[in-house]
């Protein structure tokens, strides 16, 4: 069954777009609800909310201070989970955090509280192929999609299975590092959404170091489009506010359809 | 029971496992495959034997402390890992690894320290072995550990403040396995305990052995057997570990003492962090506490996932001391044997002065995984 991010991707794909789906820290500033809303007018097709860990390894200085932020003012995965059942996004939204969140939770219970809060998909970047059994099944069952990783590192035998694996979209990691924003876009970047389009028809976004719309613009022309968070969850950290944040998607989002 | 190989997953009972993102599980299914190699090729055998013997200074002694043995009324040996080149039981398993990037075609390490003992290891085998080296370090433990900042440096190593989070040794752990997402085709992580993702766990615990291997022999030739009790103090739990490996099938009591503030197996939790499924101090969402201890090389929220399931199986016990007993067991054995031990070690004497009722007449294995020079400043502003 196909889910509703992997549903609103293909959408876009076959009326011949691109997509654009940003990140944003869950729980930094008291109107990062409103930022959430004003960011799927602007134009994005999906959203990923960032629900913070205290150690986020794969993740850089921006997203990092977007993460301590958030924990210091008091978030918890339960109060983000809340804050979104309530509200009416209006596109489809996943989560995105790291293992032991989940796991302390207990991975059928959070599965259950991200379909219950109107979340349709997971991401969880430290949790690979070897180790996604417990997750993937707490997730089938809830009926949530598992957002896999394809690395500039993974082996062509792995790409095919990670694909096989995946829900929603296919993250295709853009260089060999952590997310953040970089000057150029990292030739890794084409590359491998080259290799894992070869090998699905789900969609293949790229993600981690794609900051700009331009560098939006240039990895999709290979892939189906792009994962935005650095760039946005710094306006954020910024306190540019709702309208700030949108106005940085909207100027992606132009790009994308220029 | 032995401790056993885990599973091809890096399984140990429940814990264990390779909880890292996709772009490091190539160099973990690379390092598991060399590290399968190397371990059963006599050639990296013999060279790394003879580095541990004419380099390290193996093997380490083992010393029969009559006065300490008389004050505690039990027969206290100690395994002497403070008698090791650079100071501590970790240059075993960094002459292991350093030997294992280099057969692999690596050019560089990448390590993290707490005290900075294992990051001068480190160090030293690079400089060593000719490769580069980036160590980082929380920006608490620069401060608390300047000595071996320099030392590291002197070494012509490249000491990195890891400025995020609590800054210790959780923090350092953090953004090594950061760096390494970014340098993995060229750099080796020579992780620093038995913890991390698979083969990590199992590979730092085999090179530390020979800790283990040397004490069943020493102990057969003074004691006719194996100790009634081995005691290591633990933070990620790598001396422990070597010494666990070698009596792990007698009939000794195995007991890992953990800091009070720190006390990973006490709280008994399970939870995934740096790579593994373990017992991990957490609060009820997950996030990763900091540990409290007066020693920054037992700083470590988390715990080897070995030891876990040691712990869960019942083969050996973990037992919590209080800094004012880990201060007391310093000027203890310096007292009583003239022997400076570091603050980590101090954990596994200060468990047996607490403990020895229990344990009357009975030998009483302890590894004395470092030795005190490092720590000497801090405790005189303690003490006086
Ligand atoms: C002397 C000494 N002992 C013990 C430890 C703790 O490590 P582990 O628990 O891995 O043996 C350290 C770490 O810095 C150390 O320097």
């Amino acid at each position: 069954m196909t889910g509703a991010i992997e549903t609103a991707l293909r959408a876009r794909r076959s009326d011949g777009g691109k997509c654009l789906v940003p990140y944003l820290t869950g729980g930094l500033g008291d109107d990062w609800l409103e930022t959430v809303m004003a960011v799927a007018d602007a134009g994005a097709d999906a959203i990923e909310i960032g629900v913070p860990f205290s150690d986020p390894v794969m993740d850089g200085p921006t997203i990092q201070a977007a993460n301590d932020r958030s924990l210091e003012a008091g978030t918890t995965p339960q109060r983000i989970l809340d804050a979104l059942r309530d509200a009416d996004i209006g596109v489809p939204m996943a989560v995105m955090t790291y293992a032991n969140v989940a796991y302390r939770m207990g991975w059928e219970r959070f599965m259950n509280e991200l379909r219950a809060s109107g979340v349709s998909g997971c991401i969880l970047p430290d949790i690979p192929l070897e180790e996604a059994d417990e997750w993937t099944q707490a997730a089938d069952d809830a009926v949530v999609e598992t957002v896999m990783f394809a690395a500039p590192t993974s082996p062509d035998e792995r790409l095919p299975r990670i694909a096989e694996r995946a829900g929603g979209f296919v993250y295709a990691v853009g260089l060999l590092g952590i997310t953040g924003v970089r000057a150029d876009l990292a030739a890794s970047a084409l590359e491998i959404a080259g290799r894992v389009k070869a090998i699905t028809e789900k969609p293949v976004l790229v993600g981690v170091g794609v900051g700009t719309p331009a560098q939006a613009v240039e990895v999709s022309a290979v892939a189906d489009g792009a994962v935005v968070g650095s760039a946005i969850v710094q306006r954020m950290l910024d306190g540019a506010g709702p309208e700030g944040v949108a106005e940085l998607v909207h100027d992606f989002r132009v790009a994308l359809d220029a | 029971m032995t401790m056993t190989d885990p599973t091809a997953t890096g399984r140990f009972g429940d814990f264990g496992g390779m909880y890292v993102p996709e772009t490091l599980i190539p160099a973990c299914i690379e390092l598991d495959k060399a590290f399968r190699e190397a371990w059963t090729d006599p050639t990296f055998r013999s060279e790394l034997d003879h580095l541990l013997t004419t380099y390290a200074g193996r093997p380490s002694p083992l010393t029969e402390c009559a006065n300490l043995s008389e004050e505690l009324g039990c027969r206290i040996l100690l395994k002497r890992e403070d008698l090791n080149h650079t100071g501590s039981h970790k240059i075993n398993n960094v002459l292991g690894q350093a030997l294992l990037a280099k057969r692999m075609g690596k050019t560089r390490l990448v390590a993290e320290t707490g005290a900075g003992q294992h990051g001068v290891a480190t160090a030293t085998a690079a400089a060593l072995f000719d490769m580069e080296c980036v160590v980082y370090m929380g920006t608490v433990d620069i401060e608390r550990q300047k000595l071996n900042v320099f030392r590291m440096k002197l070494l012509g190593s490249e000491v990195v403040a890891a400025e995020s989070g609590s800054q210790t040794l959780k923090d350092a752990v953090n953004e090594a396995m950061r760096y390494w997402v970014s340098a993995v085709q060229d750099t080796h992580y020579c992780l620093g305990s038995v913890m991390g993702p698979h083969p990590y766990p199992w590979m730092v615990r085999e090179f530390h052995r020979v800790i283990g291997d040397e004490a069943r022999e020493q102990c057969q030739a003074l004691l006719g057997g194996a100790p009634d009790v081995v005691v290591a103090c633990v933070g990620g739990g790598s001396n422990a570990a070597g010494i666990f490996a070698g009596f792990a099938d007698t009939d000794a009591v195995l007991v890992g003492a953990e800091p009070a503030g720190g006390a990973a197996v006490g709280r008994a939790v399970p939870g995934i962090v740096h790579g593994s499924k373990s017992y991990l101090m957490q609060d009820e969402w997950g996030q990763v506490l900091e540990a409290e201890s007066i020693s920054a090389g037992l700083d470590y929220p988390g715990i080897g996932p070995e030891h876990a399931h040691l712990a869960a199986s019942g083969r050996a016990r973990y037992e919590p001391v209080s800094d004012a007993e880990v201060v007391e067991a310093f000027q203890l054995l310096s007292r009583t044997e003239g022997i400076i031990p570091a603050l980590e070690s101090a954990h596994a004497i200060a468990w047996i002065a607490k403990a020895k009722d229990e344990f009357q007449g009975k030998s009483v294995l302890i590894n004395l995984s470092g030795r005190g020079d490092k720590d000497v400043n801090q405790m005189m502003d303690i003490l006086q």
